[in-house]
């Protein structure tokens, strides 16, 4: 087969992160190829490189056995290479035709007719639905994709790559895309699809090439390739971690989770009739690809997000069952606080959502407890001995406790999160991503941080991406996939290839994978 | 190869410690005294530091003078602070000049309808109180349909200027009937005037400004709704998380962003001015937004930089008089000077780091 493009030892880094190592791979021409990987495996980073929007540190780029330099994306658009990205870049006050001949080239003169014309040649030639005349923002979001995807051809682009495309769209809408992705290849096209989906790779591609932590563990033809295979392929063997993990000591309901459905304001459900329990004293693990529903489940029992009306979030203080649980589903977190409930949650926009990027450590230290007393004026003794005492027992990095935390390094700031929410003695801690982007040390920190909250009684929901630390730290695991509750596992004697497939194939039956108890 | 670096990169600086900003500062305010320097002599033909000697008198040669400085500076130092609870909470106000265009009708009518009818302390408190109504009434609207709907408050703010400026022509129009002009209001009875402090009715209006710059300090920064406002303005999503009511804080600051303004009116128009027209704001309304954001909501800072702007605009009048040359050569010095002093904020924000040497070989 003619081979479209070759990369050859591509490397990358971000200061010190290695997202692409040594990376090499071929694409050929006419052929569908579904990049696999976990979350922060490389695969954005790669096809970023490609499009033309970061530039490798070392390594060398070949279209059609020419080596070239890609350094823009007008680069690679020249190279007959586009990108569809998972959020779309349109001008929501243009109708689709004013869209795509913003994509003309530079120089060529603004005649709509003749991009008109030209545009309806390629709807009809691989058969695009799409009203020209709509604006974007009256447009559904398959819709827009169907418009980027057209946009990215109208450029010429032989080689199209896209990220993530069937996250935003219903089944209908998906089996739409395929037969349109079919007949590109027909036409001889190259397609790089970017999928959590293992039954989408299934159907869709000629051949799957894995990533797993920047680097490229191979490729295998889909034909001879099994949902287990590549999951193993995707997860790796499982590496031993050194993290303590105690037996919980007498748990007791402290959550109970009942039909949890979110509807977001695109009007698709992310969240579907999700139940389970969080028990006191435990570590319970959420393992999914990245936004199947973990956000809005964490920010749903915070208080943070409207849940659909049969929802229940029941809290439960102590052994004594139904006196006393509330139901806090429905409550602003100020209305769940006056209920004496330590709920702690450390979210994952940490600078954009859990503290004031321009305060120093003191003024984040109140956030939620500034209106604590009748004073007109705020306390500030209080959080400034709390914020010496986390930058003394975390060991943060800072001039000092004035200075903004968005200028501390990314462990610095979540120690400072972490070491808040830890201070309110929580009777629930909610995490999500506590450890993305941190050095092995201060992940470390973290776990201990969590592992003493789960000893002191704490009913800790950990969301994680990396299933390794999941299966050493969790003691129970829920699997979201695509919003559903796809299993809840004993995270002592569950494998990382089950959590893998559980997070990538949606069972139909209810409960296949059986739901552990504490 | 082409370069993949390229000339000058903007990086932005972390903290800047005090020294640093005073030098920058102290260096920006003396290149643009060169600047004008070189414009005054090759433009013309005067010597730069005759003019600059002249430009010092325009606030500092009589004690008259430097009165009249001190009476401008109120108002805008009053609007600037007023601004200041908005623009900390990122809701970008630009309807203060509306705000106390509201404010100081209200007063007027207050003194039209009422004076001579009530005592004078009950004549006062009914200007206040419906001046700060008014104003607190001009920030509202704004503010409830940018927390219920999220229209753009930049725009709304805008608009409610040309509908106040408007109302108050109407009712200039019908309050001086035949007359050329309204003038003066109460000429005779002096009703809702202010009593003179030290020889100057508009005393009252410096005593309230140094009060309120101290007040809104403490507001902001020690207050709990000043932290409010603060996180609003940082993130509205902090905000929800840290389980702060965002659309609640948006309009209770209007509400006082917006009395405030209404409270400058009332003091223009009772303690200035003692007449009402379209006019009566003077485009202070939108020389506060520099005051307020120069200063970084700081109401000390605000009161420096109202000083600064006052000096230069009746320094730039004064030599346009004194040597006879056009208004418009006036403001150009004046400008040069702004200019200079308005870049410099870049400088304390970003360092320019320029392609190294090595880096080039390299490539």
């Amino acid at each position: 087969m003619e081979t479209a493009i070759e990369l050859r030892h591509i490397t990358k880094a971000f200061y010190k992160a290695v997202a692409n190592s040594n990376v090499s791979m071929c694409v050929y021409r006419g052929e569908i190829l579904s990049l696999l990987g976990e979350n922060g495996s490389g695969k954005t980073t790669l096809m970023n490189i490609l499009s033309g929007i970061y530039y490798p540190d070392s390594g060398e780029i070949l279209i059609n056995g020419k080596p070239v330099e890609i350094r823009s994306p007008r680069d690679a658009s020249r190279y007959g290479i586009g990108m569809v990205h998972q959020h779309f870049k349109l001008v929501d006050v243009f109708s689709a035709l004013e869209n795509i001949a913003l994509a003309m080239e530079k120089g060529s003169r603004y005649d709509l007719k003749n991009v008109r014309s030209k545009v309806e040649a390629i709807l009809e030639r691989y058969h695009f639905t799409l009203d020209l005349d709509a604006k974007v923002y009256e447009m559904s979001v398959s819709q827009k994709q169907t418009l980027e995807i057209v946009k990215v051809l109208f450029r010429g682009a032989d080689i199209l790559i896209l990220d993530e495309p069937t996250a935003v769209l219903t089944p209908q809408e998906t089996e739409h895309l395929f037969s349109v992705m079919r007949h590109m290849r027909e036409d001889g096209k190259s397609i790089i699809i970017i999928t959590h989906k293992l039954n989408e790779v299934m159907a869709i591609s000629d051949r799957v090439a894995v990533l797993r932590k920047g680097t490229y563990i191979g490729d295998i033809a889909t034909a001879d390739a099994t949902e287990s295979l590549l999951t193993e392929m995707m997860v790796g063997q499982k590496v031993f971690l050194n993290i303590d993990r105690s037996q919980p000591v007498n748990p007791h309901l402290r959550l109970s989770i009942h039909n949890l459905s979110v509807t977001n304001e695109d009007g698709i459900e992310v969240l579907h009739n999700l139940s389970f329990e969080a028990f006191s004293g435990e570590i319970l693990g959420i393992a999914g690809i990245s936004g199947c529903g973990q956000k809005e489940l964490l920010e749903s029992i915070a208080g943070l997000q409207k849940a659909d009306e049969h929802s229940t979030v029941v809290y439960y203080p102590d052994d004594d069952r139904d006196s006393t649980a509330e139901q806090i589903l429905g409550k602003s977190p100020k209305e769940i606080r006056k209920l004496g409930i330590h709920l702690s949650f450390v979210p994952e926009d940490r600078l954009g959502m859990g503290l004031v990027g321009s305060m120093g450590m003191t003024e984040n230290m109140m956030l939620k407890t500034y209106n604590e007393g009748h004073h007109l004026y705020t306390n500030v003794k209080d959080p400034r001995n709390l914020a010496e005492e986390i930058r003394r027992d975390l060991g943060v990095v800072t001039p000092s406790i004035s200075t903004p935390v968005s200028f501390l390094s990314g462990g610095n700031v979540q120690k400072v999160l972490v070491g808040r929410e830890i201070s309110a003695s929580p009777s629930v801690l909610m995490t999500a991503y506590a450890v993305r982007g941190l050095d092995i040390n201060t992940s470390y920190t973290i776990y201990n941080l969590l592992n003493a909250q789960k000893e002191a009684g704490v009913a800790v929901i950990y969301v994680g991406e990396d299933l390794d630390v999941l299966l050493a730290l969790c003691d129970r695991i829920l699997v979201l996939c695509d919003g559903h509750c796809n299993g809840i596992l004993n995270a002592r004697i569950t494998t990382k290839e089950e959590v893998g497939l559980l997070m990538t194939r949606l069972n139909t039956q209810n409960g296949g994978a059986g739901h552990a108890r504490p | 190869m082409h370069a993949h670096e390229p000339l000058v990169r903007v990086v932005r600086r972390g903290e800047v410690s005090l020294r640093h900003k005073l030098l920058v500062r102290s260096l920006a305010v003396f290149l643009a005294l060169v600047a004008d320097a070189l414009f005054i002599f090759f433009i013309t033909g005067l010597n730069p530091l005759s003019v600059y000697v002249t430009m010092f008198g325009g606030t500092f040669s009589t004690g008259m003078r430097f009165f009249w400085a001190m009476r401008d500076l109120a108002s805008l130092l009053l609007i600037g602070i007023a601004l200041a609870p908005a623009f900390r909470m990122r809701f970008w106000n630009i309807g203060a000049e509306g705000q106390v265009l509201a404010g100081s009708l209200a007063t007027a009518a207050v003194m039209i309808y009422l004076g001579g009818v009530l005592p004078a302390p009950l004549l006062y408190l009914c200007m206040l109180l419906c001046a700060l109504l008014a104003g607190a009434l001009w920030g509202f609207i704004p503010a409830f349909f940018k927390a219920r709907y999220n229209t753009n408050e930049t725009l709304f703010t805008l608009m409610m200027n040309y509908v106040a400026i408007q109302i108050v022509a109407a009712c200039v129009t019908i309050w001086r009937g035949k007359a050329s002009s309204l003038g003066k209001l109460n000429i005779k009875s002096k009703a809702g005037w202010f009593p003179p402090l030290f020889g100057q009715r508009f005393a009252v209006n410096l005593i309230v400004a140094v009060v309120l710059m101290v007040l809104m300090y403490l507001y902001l920064r020690r207050s709990k709704q000043g932290y409010e406002i603060a996180v609003v303005g940082e993130s509205v999503r902090t905000a929800r998380y840290a389980g702060i009511n965002v659309a609640a804080v948006i309009i209770r600051t209007m509400i006082l962003s917006g009395a405030l303004c209404g409270l400058t009116g009332f003091l223009i128009v009772g303690g200035r001015d003692q007449a009402i027209s379209t006019s009566t704001a003077g485009g202070n309304g939108f020389t506060a937004i520099t005051v307020a954001w120069l200063a970084k909501f700081n109401t000390f800072s605000m009161a420096l930089i109202s000083f600064l702007l006052i000096f230069l605009e009746k320094g730039a009048g004064e030599i346009a008089s004194a040597y006879n040359l056009n208004d418009f050569i006036a403001s150009i010095i004046e400008g040069i000077i702004l200019f200079f002093i308005l870049g410099s904020e870049f400088f304390l924000q970003y360092r320019l780091i320029f392609r190294s040497r090595q880096r080039e070989e390299m490539i």
